[in-house]
Formats: C-alpha cells, structure tokens, sequence
C-alpha cells in the first residue's frame, strides 16, 4: 500500500494518514487475517479487515458429502469449538429427521460442550494475556487446558478435532474414566481460576488497558449481529442455551453473564464468568449421566426430507446458525454456517477506530477471533 | 583484603616496565577495551541464557536443555548461528544509518559499562562525574533505536523507534532524578566515593523513606530505559512485530538484543551502587560478629549477589506483567512519577539538612 | 479514589501479580508441564481411543478380515481409501468370490475421522495410537494396508 492520502495541511507542516497491514502475518491476528490500517500516528481512522487467506469452501464442500461426513467438516472451522460445531450439525440433522435422542446423549453432549468452551476460553485467556503483553498466561492457561484436552482425547479419540458426535448421538459411549476425569478437573481448575484473575484481571496495567476501551454499545451489538460474549458484555442478552435451550440446557441451572460496560474489559469478564458458569453446568450433570442408548440407528445414508431446516447453537464465540436446503438427496442442496466470528469481525472497524494500534491488539483480544471460523 | 588495586597497578608498572610510557599507555588501553569486550560477550551470552531459564521456571518449563549440560551452551550456540546467518535486510532502507543503528547502541551500552566497579580497584575508568556519565552515555542509546526504526524504511520499525523515542526521553528525566536523590545523600558523583560512604550502612538503610522511594521510581525508569516489559513498547512483538528492529538479522539483530541484556546489567549496576553500597557487605548496628562474617565475603561476590538479585526483579517484571500502552507510559512518568520524584528530592534533602541520614 | 490511594493500590495488585508468579518460580521443580519429548518417546502411550492411522491387524497366519466390501471406500469423506479388488473362485465354495488385491490408505489425506471404522462391516480395519506420522517424502504417506500375500480369515462373509 504505497498510496498515501494528504488530510490536512498545518501551517507547521503536513501531517499524512498512512497504511499498515498488520496481518496475514501477524503476532496478534492468530492466524491468516489481514487489518488494513489507516493510521494518523498511532490513532486508528479506520480498520479494513481483508478475508479470504484460509477459505477452503466449507460450504460448497458439503454439497458434496454425505450428512455423515459433514460432521467432520465443521471441526476444521472453529477449531476451538470443535464439539460444539459438531453437535450443531448433529442437531440440525436430528431435528430434521425428527430423532429424538436418548437423554444420556444430550448430558454427554453437554458436559462435552461446556468442557470445550472452557478450552477455549482457557486458550483466549491465555493468548488475551500475551497480547497484551503478559507472556506468562499463556502457559498458566495451557496446563489446565491440557487436562480437558486430555479428557477429550481419552473420550472422543482426538483432541481438538473430536468428531465425536453423530447424527443420532455419540460415536462411542463414554470412555470407563470419564466422570474422574472432569471430576478432577473441576476440582483442580476450581483453585486455578482465582489465581487468573489475581495473576492479571486485577492487574492495575491490564485494567488501564481495558477499561474503557474498545466500547461497543447494546444497539450497535445488534445492529451488527455480535453475539456470544462479546454481545453479552454490551448488555445484550443473546445467549442461544438460554433462548432456545437445545440439548440438556433445558434441565440444568446457570447465569447468563450479562454486563453492561461493554468495554474490552466487560468482554474479559464476562468470558471469566463464563467459565465459572460452565464448571456449574459441568457439576451438575457429570454425576447424573443417566443411563441408556448412546445413539438411535440411523440409516447408514441418512436423507434429510425436503426443505429447510435452521439450528442455531452456543459456541464459545457467539451463535452458530446451520441452515440446510435439502432436496431429498443424501448431500444437502446448500448449507450456510452464520459463524460467530464473521459478524463480531465486521464490526472491528466501528469499534476500533480512535484508539490506538495497541488498543486494537487489545480489543481483538477479546472479541476472540478464530480465523477459520470467519473464514470458511 | 580482597582489594584489586595492588594487581591493576601490578599490570601497569610491569607493562611500564616493558615499553615507553607511551606504548605502555596505550597497551593499557587495549588490555582494558579487550577485558570489557570479553566481559560483554560473556555478560551477553549468560544473561540472556538465565533469562530464559528464569521465564521458562516462571512458564512452568523447562527452558533451553538440550546444548550442552543443562543447556548452558544454548546461548553460545545462539550466538554462533546469528553470526553465521545471512544479513537480510530492505532493499530501501537507508544503508548507511541501517548498519550504524547497532553500534551505537552497543558503545553506548559499552561506554556506561566502563565507570562501573566490581569491586575494590576492578573500575576502568573512576571520573568525578561517574553517576553523570552514566546517565548521560545510557541516553545515547535511544539514538541507535531511534536511527535503527528511521533507516529500516518500515512503518512498524518508525513506530516503535518513536515510541522509544517518547519513552526514553520521559523516563531519563526520572533516572536523573532519583540518581539526584541518592547523590544529595552521598555529596559526590563519583562512583567509588559512593560506595564509600555506605561502608558502615547502605544507602536504602541511610536514606529512610525518601531513599526506598527513590529505588521504587529507579526501578521503575529503569526498566522503561532498557524496554522490558512492562515498557517494551518499542518492540511489543504482540503489536510491532518486532517494534524497531523488525527489519535487522543475523549479528546486527545480535546486537541489539545483547544491549538490552548489558543495559539491564548496567541498571541493576547502578541501582546496586546508589542503593545498596555497591560491593559493600551487609553490615548491620551492633552486630560486630554477624558483621566480620559479612565482611570475610570478597566484594565481587557481594556485587555479584546483588546484581543477581536485581537483575531477578526485573526478570521477574518481565514474566508477571502486562504492557503499558503509549500514552499511559507518558501518563504515568509525567503525572506520578515526576512529582512523586520532586517531592522525594525535597524530602531528602532535609533529611540531608538535619544530619538524619547518619 | 484519591491520588496516593490509587498508587498505592496499583502497587498492591502489582505484587499480588507477583507473588503468583513467584509461587510457580519457586516450585518450578515440581510443577514443569512440558514435556521432554523426543526422550520420553517409551513412556508416551496414547489413549486407546487416540486415533492415529488407520491400519488393517492382520492374524499371525497372515490373514486379515477384509472382504473388499469397499464400504469404507464410500464412508470416507475425502477419498482417503482406495480399493483395488478382483473376483476369483473360492476353492471350498466353488464360487466367484470378491477380494481384495490392494486395500490403498492415502494418510496424507486423512482427517482422522473414523467414519471408515464404524463403516467397516467385518471390523477389518481399526484405528492405530501412533502419532509420529512424519516422513520425508509424502510418497510413504500412501500405504497399502493389506500385508503382501495376506489372505482373507476363514468365516468371514460379505
Ligand atoms: S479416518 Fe476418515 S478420512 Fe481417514 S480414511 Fe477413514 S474415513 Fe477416510
Ligand atoms: S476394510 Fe472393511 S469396509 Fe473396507 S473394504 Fe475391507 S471389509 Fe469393506
């Protein structure tokens, strides 16, 4: 970008925007996204945010698969979310065949849910710290994230990609080890979460920070389709477990972390809450697993009736929407995922402008982008 | 006991012996630069090797194990590869300023380095203005980063070098003025009569209240001088990249990354001398037994164990804390500790006036 | 909250920082979460639900179950499986019967999914807990899982 454009003219001198791509590659943009910046100094005039580095036409692809093989597909969008993509589809595909699953698939499917985006608000936690430039998080962050990531691992057969949902229930049943596990994990991460916020969220610098920064009122958090927590911070209560309770969300009680700030601050909290509501969510179901079928037989090529069919669920990052067109086949006619992360980055531009470029490492941060979920 | 200075001038009048006053001069001159160089290399590389094993303790890792035992040849091992890699560099960069940006940095660096003792008579170079002089050769660093994010003809590098600029410029004003404090209690710039004065006390013992505020605000601006986190805005590799020295490798990108580690040696050094009497031993009232154990530990090692305790402070600041932005930097210099700074000043030198520092 | 209140409380949550790190520094020993792997590499056993590479067991008669059904071929999402199958006549039937000739694995495609193993009616294939899939040359990702010479177990019908 050699193109500079000329503002004003001082009677000192000229002053001059200029362009900065941070990204593709960049230390704060996790991933293949490109920020064009206008920048006056340091003040932000504008963010244009440029996609398109990790298309793999996710969506063209599954015209092509089979509504088995789809599954798998979505653990590649946002990875962080694995589970929760997975079950989305899995959900969609039920509701359409109008399968009513075994209610030891919808606990599993839960605790598995929620231990998920406790990962990844674990890895945001962490990665949040070292934008910011507290190095140390990351690793206080990986090793309770290990733990969960060892849960998975045992139960589901991998550790990030689990694909262990299927139309009609669950791959496996629950690995012997299950319930310890996440029994142990909760207790351990119960001591470790206090120490988070003593280590950084009470941090003077860290409040400096964030306070105040990157604000993002309640009608502009509607009017451009954040969700997750992002929105809840702004006050917007849009949390899909709540509003149309899917699985086992219906039989157990938890907060939907509200605040009203809006600032990059209340985005960190509210995801810091998240986790303590997720660890509730967690405990209340692990013991009460109840027994019976961990899946329904499905047809080994399952196809779906014809017509439309919408399922939206709670991913770590917002509300992810699956929308199929089915013609009878045994591929879909079209699927459109609305990921979260697309509308939380269309609106960077709105919120970052004025702050400085630290700022904007500051409030991607905690608007938590995963670039392959934008970038399907 | 454990006094140098019968071996320095030992080496001198052999090496007087030997030649013409002038030859021997100037022999002098370069066993001393060779002695400082050698210093530097190896200050570098064993700085840099405990930094990481320190970060790696704090991360819950292991850090660098694998070169030699317990990884202690890694950062040699580092070095030899950075001085065999291919300088890659812009092609519209400035060339001139580009390739002189790391040396200024590491004279400057070098240059503080020379007034600093480490114990009894190991001094190169004791002027009258020793604490003035380090003050003033430190600031000259912020010329090289500042000439290094010019010449690399990269906007990332332009804007570290000017947030440097900024923060450099800020914080010497706190330096200079804590080192003020300290000298008002000591009556001397020179660094040996410094030490001195803290043969019966340190100074941070001497020096009451006003003395701790004082190495607080040292502690402070210091770490923004030498760009560590929490004040390593230059570079903020989470914003930057790498800040001012984006566009440098191999030895050039060597050297500013050893001149951090010798300038963060040299402001424990200081803060080592104003505060805690240099290579004095720990002496305390009354304790006449305690104290000639104290004082059977040569000096170096005094000066060593201090250091080392500085220098784990700061490391310790760089692995807790999370990065200041730019304008609460200047915000926090201008607004706290600059008042802070003058206040203290005021309160130490009617400490001084009273005769209460004895 | 008033001036000295505000740094005196920056200064407190500072240390409080600190002394969490502190804590990790000081019991650093006890706490290590990494891993020394490539030394470890006897002590790393994965779960056995881990899914590393599809192989195909085979008996100690050199047999495997593998019918040829090509069901696997049809599940997998990607094109992973390749299967090159003829017919010959089984000499206890007398009849025309489909076999296997290569049973062609493409790892360098492969998302590890699963869906071949649950397609599998004879549970030929399974899924193995390797996990240093590394090799110089992509050409020695694509295996072929039948061993040379291997032949279908007795009783195992389509
Ligand atoms: S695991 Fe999945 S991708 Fe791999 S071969 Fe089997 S079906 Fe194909
Ligand atoms: S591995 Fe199983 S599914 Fe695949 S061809 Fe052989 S028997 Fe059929």
């Amino acid at each position: 970008m050699e193109e500079v454009k000329q503002i004003t003219l001082h009677p000192q001198g000229r002053t001059e925007e200029y362009f900065i791509n941070m990204g593709p590659q960049h230390p704060a943009t996790h991933g293949v996204l490109r920020l064009l910046l206008t920048l006056d100094g340091e003040i932000i005039k504008r963010v244009d945010p440029d996609l398109g580095y990790i298309h793999r036409s996710i969506e063209k692809m599954t015209e092509h698969d089979t509504y088995r093989q789809i599954v798998h597909l979505t653990d590649r969008m946002d990875y962080l979310s694995a589970h929760i993509n997975n079950e989305a589809v899995c959900l969609v595909v039920e509701k359409a065949l109008e399968l009513e699953v075994p209610d030891r698939v919808k606990v599993v499917r839960t605790i598995l849910a929620e231990l998920t985006r406790i990962a990844s608000h674990l890895l945001w936690w962490g990665v949040t710290g070292m934008d910011i430039g507290a190095l140390t998080t990351f690793m206080y962050a990986f090793r309770d994230r290990e733990m969960i990531n060892d849960i998975m691992e045992e139960n589901c057969g991998a550790r990030l990609t689990m694909n262990y949902n299927v139309p009609g229930g669950l791959m496996w049943d629950i690995h012997p080890n299950f319930q310890r596990r996440v029994k142990a994990f909760i207790k351990h991460f119960k001591t470790k979460l206090p120490e988070f916020d003593r280590l950084l969220s009470d941090n003077i610098i860290f409040r400096k920070r964030t306070e105040g920064i990157g604000v993002l009122s309640a009608e502009d958090a509607i009017s451009f389709g954040v969700t997750g927590p992002a929105a809840r911070a702004s006050g917007v209560s849009c949390d899909i477990r709540k509003k149309q309770p899917y699985s086992a969300y219906d039989r157990v009680e938890f907060k939907e972390i509200l605040d009203t700030r809006g600032d990059t601050f209340a985005r960190y909290k509210v995801r810091i809450h998240e986790m303590w509501e997720s660890l509730h969510i967690i405990e209340q179901l692990i013991d009460n697993i109840p027994e019976g079928d961990y899946q329904v037989k499905t047809n080994a090529v399952i196809k779906l009736p014809k017509g439309e069919y919408y399922q939206r669920v709670e991913t770590a990052r917002g509300e992810l929407g699956v929308y199929v067109v089915s013609d009878g086949k045994k591929s879909p006619y079209r699927m459109k995922f609305r990921s979260p992360g697309f509308s939380n980055l269309s609106v960077i531009d709105h919120v970052a402008r004025g702050y400085k470029v630290a700022d904007l490492v500051a409030i991607m941060a905690t608007f938590d982008f995963v670039i392959p979920d934008i970038d399907r | 006991m454990y006094d140098f200075t019968p071996m320095v001038e030992g080496i001198n009048r052999w090496l007087h012996s030997m030649m013409p006053d002038a030859a021997a001069t100037f022999a002098g001159w370069v066993l001393v630069a060779l002695v400082y160089l050698a210093l530097f290399a190896v200050m570098g590389l064993v700085l840099v090797l405990v930094e990481r094993k320190v970060a790696a303790f704090f991360q819950l890792r292991l850090g660098p194990n694998r070169v030699g035992p317990w990884g202690l040849l890694q950062t040699a091992a580092d070095a030899i590869k950075l001085l065999l890699k291919e300088p890659v560099g812009t092609k519209r960069a400035d060339m001139f300023l580009y390739n002189l940006a790391p040396f200024l940095l590491i004279i400057g660096a070098m240059m503080a380095l020379s007034v600093i003792p480490f114990a009894p008579g190991l001094q190169a170079f004791d002027i009258n203005i020793g604490v003035f002089f380090i003050a003033a050769v430190s600031s000259v660093g912020v010329l090289g980063v500042l000439i290094a994010g010019w010449a690399s003809n990269n906007k990332y590098s332009l804007l570290g070098a000017m947030r440097s600029g900024a923060q450099i410029i800020s914080y010497e004003l706190s330096m200079s003025l804590a080192i003020l404090t300290m000298v008002l209690l000591a009556g001397s710039l020179q660094v040996s009569q410094i030490i001195e004065q803290q043969r019966d006390y340190w100074f941070i013992f001497k020096g009451h209240v006003p003395a701790w505020i004082a190495f607080m605000i040292f502690v402070i601006a210091g770490t923004a001088e030498t760009n560590r986190t929490p004040f390593d805005l230059p570079e903020a590799e989470s914003e930057l990249g790498a800040g001012f020295h984006t566009e440098y490798s191999g030895m050039k990108f060597a050297f500013f990354f050893l001149s951090e580690f010798v300038n963060m040696f040299i402001i424990s050094a200081v803060a080592v001398i104003l505060f805690f009497g240099g290579w004095m031993p720990l002496h305390l009232d009354g304790w006449t037994g305690f104290n000639q154990v104290m004082d059977f530990i040569p000096p170096i090692f005094w000066f060593l164990i201090k250091m080392s305790v500085m220098l784990f402070l700061l490391m310790w600041f760089r692995w807790t804390f999370p990065r200041l932005r730019i304008d609460q930097l200047l915000k926090l210099e201008w607004k706290y500790l600059l008042p802070m700074n003058l206040v203290n000043l005021l309160l130490m030198a009617f400490i001084v006036l009273m005769g209460w520092h004895l | 909250m008033s001036y000295v209140g505000e740094i005196v409380h920056g200064i407190r949550t500072l240390l409080t920082g600190m002394a969490v790190t502190g804590k990790y520094f000081f019991r650093a020993r006890k706490e290590i979460i990494t891993q020394q792997y490539p030394d470890n590499r006897d002590q790393l056993r994965m779960f056995e639900r881990f899914r590393g590479e599809v192989v195909m067991p085979h008996n100690e008669n050199n047999e495997h179950r593998c019918t040829g059904c090509q069901a696997c071929e049809i599940a997998c999402p990607n094109g992973s499986i390749e299967i090159i199958w003829d017919r010959k006549v089984d000499e206890k039937t007398g009849k025309k019967k489909k076999y296997i000739v290569k049973h062609i694995y493409h790892l360098s495609m492969c998302t590890m999914c699963n869906l071949c193993i649950i397609a599998c009616p004879t549970d030929a294939i399974k899924m193995a807990q390797n996990f240093e899939n590394s090799v110089y040359d992509r050409s020695y990702l694509t295996k072929v899982l039948n061993k040379p010479g291997s032949k279908l177990m007795d009783g195992i019908d389509e």
